[in-house]
């Protein structure tokens, strides 16, 4: 065993040999098909010299060829008459709201002629404060999905046939809910959080008596709802308040990924996660879990224990806490101690700590509302002055639901954004139900599982297309305004109930009259429009800040009791959601698909995650402590397959083992496996990026007869199928062993504040001390000096608050046109992401500290890439910029190969489609290439594309360009303006999209900067391989956990300093 | 000597009895000499006067377009005379130069000038002072041969036409001819002055199998196919003197020269955005409500052919459903928002970079402060647009090589570059004596590529 400080998988933990050749071997070649040439030369190989020759021939035939056909004639088109507020050209900006079921964040639509081609965060919501998550990064794309419906459909036999106006289909309801004999119709949708669309739904049931709306939630907060019903009369979630939190304790809420509204909580908890140097103070997190989720790992403290004793664990701190609760016993000692700390630290710091809870049980709930009460949250960091209504669906109306559609008591069923076909637990209950419904209309947008079992279809717009507003919490509006006219013929599903409900109006008016009597004017509305949130102006009042709810115990005795009957199994599985598919309703976009998840960096596909414990036993594979085994499981893509069986359903899949998860766990996302009943036309209907990744684990959705219950016992045995292939991107782009990061605890950082970076200043000193020279950047080189005589762009990343939510790696390849490559080629480390977020694991193996690193290109002032590019492609600016230069590139990969960050990326294949041979990505499909690249070179997805960056061909390196579009745009501005502070903090696309604020961006030469102010702090600022004196201009600063542990093995780290020179010297021959 | 001399040898094989003819070449050298020097000299002459004559006949267009054009034709009488067959019209040599130095001075003195200015009343010729000797000659022997510009979507690929590699193609042959018949004639020569002096020698190698020759033939054509690969592939997707024909005949030189129309007038965006941008029709039509009818100096096409203002007006009003009879736009009867009709007109685009460059118009107007004609050319002067500029990298690099950045540190210089704190030192202690595009960044590659 090696003492590796950190480490990002067990081939890297056990250092095996075969690990390190994989390392070295950057681009994998032996993945590609050149395979066959084998080492023999290319005379020898498989491919004779005859075969070469005829490409040969072929590709000089083919270049000529396309090289002498006439340059096209192009047009120029203008308008007929030009909009006021459109200048073809130059971008618009128009606040809206990101809207996908209950989740709401205000946002502002970057719109370039005409189509809108980015999100960015409205940062006047005091809401989400200008943050975003991955999946509202990823949202434009959605737009452009081909498998939208085009138009209204109705169905003809097994086949839909389209229905030519919006007033046949309306005839066509009315004709057909008339027939309905009194029979209840039902409209059932996702949480609807929009004022004005609730009172059209009020409308619209008012007109149907007996009808009623259901809401329901895939991944649902019914038991919090149900909790708070019991605990404070409300069914209802309140507001959290994170930044006031000195100790957050999450009982497995994943709240800065995917609980209840992670975009706000994440800029709350980043407040207090923030160090400064003259003040250093951080809130503490202590998180108890049964999976490694992205919000355990970022918490200070982590205890791991089996899904089922989640109830135990809140109970215990009740007791611990003072309740009137008798605390069960817990065997884990490690659990029952960090019980036993938790306690104390919640203790200590009454009032001001927060303790939340992912669990949907009822009682567990009513449990964790007393521990709240006891630690006197209720009315500091719980505000019932406003609610949260990100989720708002109690699981009891689904299932009664489906029931009564199965007795055919239900006459119609009107569904939107849900889609129970594949969500609901028992989804054949559902489709037979469906079935039985006289009347059932789909207004989602695609043809989804639900939607093709839908007798009409009448998709209603994507909410960059639409109306409307949301009301995330009580108090706090926000607005939608379309951004681009419809691209189909789609109506807005509150105009159908409207028309159906026998009001003429449509929603769009219906709305602006809504809010202009609201707002008591146009004018006040026209305002508020622009600035796309409403909060406290007009007849609104402002929520309280801070407000208490009256707290009822009642419950809690039984609540207990029940907690006390909560079964364990041998092996238990827990559901969770991944923050890119998130619940699965966003299956089908290419960029969240190939988002690689925070922690397991696995993209394409969900699995069962098990600890290196599970595997030992139920695997028989010892991947920390054997090299061999490491190696076995680690070298290949393929992993061993899981047999899994909760209540009789079964799923196969590959096993991915991650340390830090309970060792009887299994953890399997949702969202994954979407697919058509028809699977010839699964491409088309469900999609091309959502077909074949994953399965559906929503039937391991079990119940307790109040709740749906996203974890239970399973039984788990290693499975007869063949290793099946995972992309995970984990590794592609290792750095050796050199030392990346620093951390430290909050103890020893206040104690003595030089020792963090220690390592780093004494490398320095050593390099200048015999020398006599001081100045590092200067005077450690042979290099000139070269001066960047007006700007210097530079960027800081700080560490502490990086949560690994990956808005900046979506909201990257949104801006900078970064190709898909689908699973095929992720395997074959072909990943194209400018901005990976690399993930370290460090400590005890059981249960290791996770660190997040953002790494992008680190544009050094002494670039190493640089120097061997051969037709100098690459080369430097005089404002800092490691410039890349696609149409000088010919692709030797000198420069990958010589980039100590690993951060460029190679166009291996056409991922973009050259528009000199048609179709020639469609051979490749299949071997090569997935068929979602097809898909992102649909003439219909490529109107997302960024106009102001090149779209890269085959065969050229590319890398982060520090976002130059932004920067040239900001010089430009500045210098219209003639105000040199306009370049000073420059907001590029990873920066903008951080819901914690945590990268700033800006001159460096301006000493006002953003960036300059963070890297004064130099206790904490440095450089990632700063020893190779490259000069980068990305700096980090340090992570700084609150815990009383000591971070990364201390002890051992003095003896592992000189491990990275030993092996730096070792390998320096096989370089 | 030899050389010169053998001229006739070539027809000659080499034969056992040779004497007789030997010595009537000996005899006749000299006569044979002076009949080749002169064939030289006149190949010189002809090969050096057409390719000297054709490059002035270059500068010649550009003058001719930009100062006659408007007036005169070459070949058709337009608002003055068409203007080939000039020195035969004319009374003396000197007196065109006289007369386009100052018209007003020789119709009073000049009975050949008065004559003409009575013809082409009320037009009056327009004096050009500032034109030299040269380039009038210049302009007079363009407009007696002038050379067509070939559109350029003819001739892909190709080297342009208009250039010299014909002729230097021609003088180059003729003298590889001559220098191989001389060879020859050597060759020949030798063989009978060695057999005369009984040294032996073999059969001279026929030329097609010699090897000399055949290197030399080969690494011509290696290099002159090298030259005009390399050429062409240069020239690929650059379209210098692009003027395609336009859906209607907009003259720049009606509107920007004649009416002094201002350009941003029409392309505003070019202060604004990236795209200069073209006038949506409405644009068009808040002069051309009122403007019906061309009523100014004829226009004519390139080919010659006159161009009917008032019908390409007519045009305008068909593309924007507008009807001029009743003076009102069409009703919007299809409830598409434009009158019926109505649709945009597809312009064909001049101006095509590829999509690797990034080109900001704003950046070169608002903050360059360039003029259009910069790059586009005498815009003003232009009947219909063409390109005037290679739009090349190196054409862009060269500018912004040479143009000076607006860095005064008084208050009219641009005070966004008070951040260049070193370079405003350097002006000051004069190290430096102005600050350039390139100086602040201005040939790096993500300025323009990215």
């Amino acid at each position: 065993m090696s003492n590796k400080k950190y480490w990002q998988n067990f081939g890297d933990l056990t250092d095996s040999e075969r690990f390190q050749q994989a390392a070295q071997n950057e681009f994998q070649e032996e993945l590609l098909p050149l395979a066959e040439l084998d080492g023999k030369g290319i005379l020898d190989a498989a491919t004779p010299r005859r075969d070469f020759l005829k490409y040969l021939g072929f590709s000089t035939a083919a270049a000529a060829l396309a090289a002498s056909c006439n340059t096209p004639v192009k047009k120029s088109v203008p308008y007929l008459n030009r909009p006021d507020d459109v200048t073809p050209g130059i971008a618009n900006y128009y606040a809206s709201t990101y809207v996908n079921g209950g989740d709401a964040i205000a946002v502002v639509v970057k719109q370039r002629d005409g189509r809108p081609i980015k999100i960015e965060g409205n940062e006047l919501s005091s809401v989400t404060k200008g943050g975003t998550s991955a999946q509202s990064q990823a949202s434009v794309l959605d737009l452009y999905d081909p498998t939208r419906l085009r138009h209204p459909l109705q169905k003809n036999g097994s086949d839909y046939k389209e229905v030519t106006s919006f007033e046949v289909f309306d005839k066509m309801i009315a004709t057909a809910v008339a027939g309905l004999g009194g029979k209840s119709i039902v409209l059932l949708t996702a949480t609807v959080n929009s004022p004005s669309t609730l009172q059209v739904i009020s409308e619209f049931l008012a007109k149907y008596p007996g009808s009623r709306h259901v809401q329901y939630d895939a991944v649902s907060s019914s038991g919090m709802l149900l909790a708070n019903e019991l605990s404070y009369g409300k069914k209802a979630l309140p507001s959290y308040h994170f930044d006031k939190a000195k100790t957050i304790v999450s009982l497995g809420a994943d709240f800065l990924g995917t609980w209840v509204s992670p975009t706000e909580f994440s800029k709350q908890y980043a407040e207090n996660r923030k160090v400064k140097s003259n003040k250093p103070e951080l809130s503490r997190h202590i998180h108890f879990e049964s999976m490694m989720s992205m919000t355990g790992s970022n918490a200070d403290d982590r205890y791991t224990h089996k899904p089922s004793q989640t109830g135990a664990i809140a109970l215990a701190l009740l007791a611990k806490l003072g309740g009137a609760v008798t605390a069960p016993a817990i065997a884990d000692k490690k659990l029952q101690a960090g019980i036993d700390k938790t306690a104390a630290v919640l203790n200590a710091t009454k009032g001001s700590a927060l303790v939340v809870c992912g669990s949907n049980d009822v009682n567990i709930q009513v449990v964790v509302n007393a521990i709240n009460e006891a630690i006197g949250a209720n009315g500091t960091t719980i505000n019932w002055g406003s609610t949260t209504n990100s989720r708002k669906g109690i699981d009891a109306e689904m299932v009664q639901l489906v029931n009564e559609m199965n007795t055919g008591t239900v006459g119609g069923l009107f569904i939107y954004d849900c889609n129970p076909a594949y969500s609901f637990t028992d989804s054949k209950k559902f489709i037979d139900g469906l079935a039985k419904v006289p009347v059932s209309v789909s207004f989602n947008g695609t043809m989804d599982e639900t939607t093709e079992q839908c007798k009409y279809v009448l998709p209603s717009h994507h909410w960059l297309e639409s109306w409307g507003d949301a009301e995330p919490k009580t108090g706090f509006v926000s607005l939608l305004q379309p951004a681009i006219n419809p691209l189909f013929k789609t109506r807005p599903y509150q105009t159908s109930l409207l028309k159906w409900a026998g009001n003429p109006s449509d929603y769009e008016t219906y709305y602006k009259t809504y809010w202009a009597t609201k707002l008591g004017s146009v004018a006040n509305w026209d305002k508020a429009l622009q600035d796309g949130v409403i909060e406290g102006t007009g007849t609104l009042t402002l929520a309280p800040l801070v407000s208490s709810g009256a707290y009822n115990g009642g419950a809690l005795t039984a609540a207990a009791a029940k907690i006390a009957t909560i079964k364990s199994g041998t092996y238990e599985v827990v559901l969770y959601e991944k923050i890119s598919i998130g619940n699965g309703a966003q299956a089908n976009n290419p960029w969240l698909q190939e988002v690689p998840d925070p922690i397991t960096k696995v993209t394409w596909d969900n699995y069962a995650m098990v600890s290196p414990g599970f595997a030992k036993t139920l695997l028989n594979l010892n991947v920390a402590g054997n090299q061999r085994e490491a190696d076995n499981y680690e070298v290949h893509p393929e992993k061993p397959m899981l047999k899994i069986t909760v209540n009789g359903r079964v799923l196969e899949l590959p096993a991915l083992i991650i340390p830090g998860l309970d060792n009887s766990t299994v953890a399997i996302a949702v969202g994954y496996g979407r697919t058509s009943a028809n699977k010839d036309l699964a491409l088309e209907r469900t999609g091309r990026a959502a077909v074949g990744a994953g399965q559906n684990a929503y039937p391991f959705v079990t119940s307790d007869g109040t709740t749906f219950l996203y974890s239970a016992a399973a039984a788990v045995e290693k499975s007869a199928l063949a290793a099946y292939p995972l992309a995970q991107t984990q590794v592609h782009g290792f750095t050796e062993d050199r030392p990346v990061i620093y951390e430290t605890n909050l103890a020893s950082y206040i104690a003595n504040p030089k020792a963090m970076l220690a390592e780093a200043t004494h490398e320095r000193e050593v390099v200048l001390m015999p020398h006599g020279k001081t100045d590092y950047v200067k005077d450690a080189t042979i290099y000139p000096d070269f001066v960047k005589p007006g700007i210097k762009w530079g960027m800081s990343i700080d560490l502490n608050t990086c949560t690994g939510c990956s808005a900046c790696v979506v909201a990257c390849t949104a801006e900078n046109n970064v190709s898909v490559v689908g699973k095929i080629q992720v395997q074959r480390a072909h990943e194209m992401h400018w901005l990976r977020i690399d993930r370290y694991f460090t400590g005890d193996l059981e249960n290791p500290d996770v660190v997040f690193q953002p790494m992008l290109c680190q544009h050094c002032d002494n670039a190493p890439c640089e120097n061997v590019c051969p037709v100098a492609a690459t080369n430097h600016s005089s404002e800092g910029l490691n410039q890349m230069t696609y149409n000088r590139c010919i692709g030797t990969r000198y420069c990958a190969n010589n980039c100590p960050y690993k951060v460029r990326r190679f166009n291996w294949l056409d991922y973009n489609g050259s528009d000199s041979f048609a179709d020639n990505q469609k051979p490749l499909v299949g071997t090569d290439m997935n068929e979602v690249v097809l898909q992102m070179n649909d003439d219909l997805t490529r109107m997302v594309l960024n106009p102001d960056v090149t779209v890269r061909g085959r065969g050229v390196i590319e890398k982060c360009s520090f976002c130059v579009q932004r920067l040239q745009e900001s010089k430009l501005d500045a210098k219209k303006a003639q105000d040199p502070s306009l370049v000073r903090n420059v907001k590029v696309a990873c920066s903008q999209a951080c819901p914690s604020d945590c990268i700033s961006f800006g001159n460096v030469n301006d000493p006002e900067s953003e960036v300059s102010k963070a890297r004064k702090d130099a206790t904490r600022n440095f450089y990632v391989l700063e020893q190779l004196h490259v000069l980068p201009n990305v700096s980090y600063l340090a992570k700084i956990r609150n815990t009383d542990r000591q971070i990364g093995h201390e002890e051992e780290m003095h003896e592992g300093v000189p491990t990275p020179e030993v092996k730096e010297a070792e390998h320096a021959p096989a370089h | 000597m030899l050389i010169v001399c053998g001229f006739p040898v070539l027809f000659l094989q080499p034969s056992k009895d040779i004497s007789p003819l030997l010595s009537l070449i000996t005899t006749d050298m000299s006569r044979y000499r002076k009949i080749i020097n002169k064939l030289f000299a006149s190949f010189l002459f002809i090969a050096v006067f057409s390719i000297n004559n054709n490059a002035r006949a270059q500068d010649g267009e550009a003058l001719f377009k930009s100062k006659c054009a408007s007036c005169h034709k070459v070949d058709k009488d337009f608002t003055g005379p068409a203007l080939q067959g000039w020195s035969s019209r004319i009374p003396s040599p000197d007196w065109i130069y006289k007369w386009i130095a100052s018209p007003a001075k020789m119709i009073a003195t000049d009975p050949y000038a008065k004559q003409l200015a009575d013809k082409w009343k009320p037009s009056v010729m327009t004096a050009f002072p500032e034109l030299k000797k040269e380039e009038i000659d210049a302009i007079l022997a363009f407009v007696d041969a002038p050379v067509k510009t070939p559109p350029p979507g003819e001739t892909p690929g190709g080297a342009p036409a208009n250039d010299n590699s014909l002729w230097y193609g021609i003088l180059t042959l003729v003298l590889a001819l001559v220098a191989f018949i001389l060879l020859q004639v050597n060759s020949n020569l030798r063989k009978l002055s060695d057999d005369k002096e009984g040294v032996f020698r073999g059969e001279p190698v026929p030329f097609y199998r010699n090897k000399t020759y055949l290197m030399t033939g080969i690494l011509l054509l290696f290099t002159m196919s090298g030259y005009f690969f390399v050429n062409g592939a240069i020239g690929l997707g650059r379209h210098k003197n692009y003027q395609p024909e336009q859906p209607i005949y907009y003259s720049h030189k009606v509107h920007a020269g004649v009416n002094q129309i201002s350009c941003l007038y029409c392309h505003g965006s070019a202060q604004d955005s990236k795209h200069a941008g073209i006038p949506s029709v409405n644009v068009c039509m808040n002069c051309h409500m009122a403007i019906k009818e061309y009523g100014g100096d004829k226009i004519f096409k390139e080919d010659g052919t006159e161009v009917n203002g008032t019908e390409e007006i007519q045009k305008l009003y068909k593309y924007a459903g507008w009807n001029p009879a009743t003076a009102k736009y069409n009703p919007d009867n299809n409830g598409d928002g434009t009158p019926d009709g109505a649709k945009p007109i597809e312009w064909v685009k001049i101006h095509n970079l590829p999509d690797h460059v990034y080109f900001n118009h704003s950046q070169h107007v608002k903050v360059g402060k360039q003029q259009c004609q910069t790059c586009h050319g005498n815009i003003q002067e232009m009947p219909e647009v063409y390109q005037a500029s290679e739009l090349s990298m190196g054409w862009c690099i060269n500018c912004h090589r040479e143009t000076k950045v607006d860095f005064n540190s008084d208050s009219t210089g641009n005070k966004f570059y008070s951040i260049y704190e070193k370079f405003h030192k350097d002006l000051k202690n004069n190290k430096m004596d102005s600050v350039t595009v390139e100086h602040i960044g201005g040939t790096e590659c993500q300025k323009c590529h990215y």
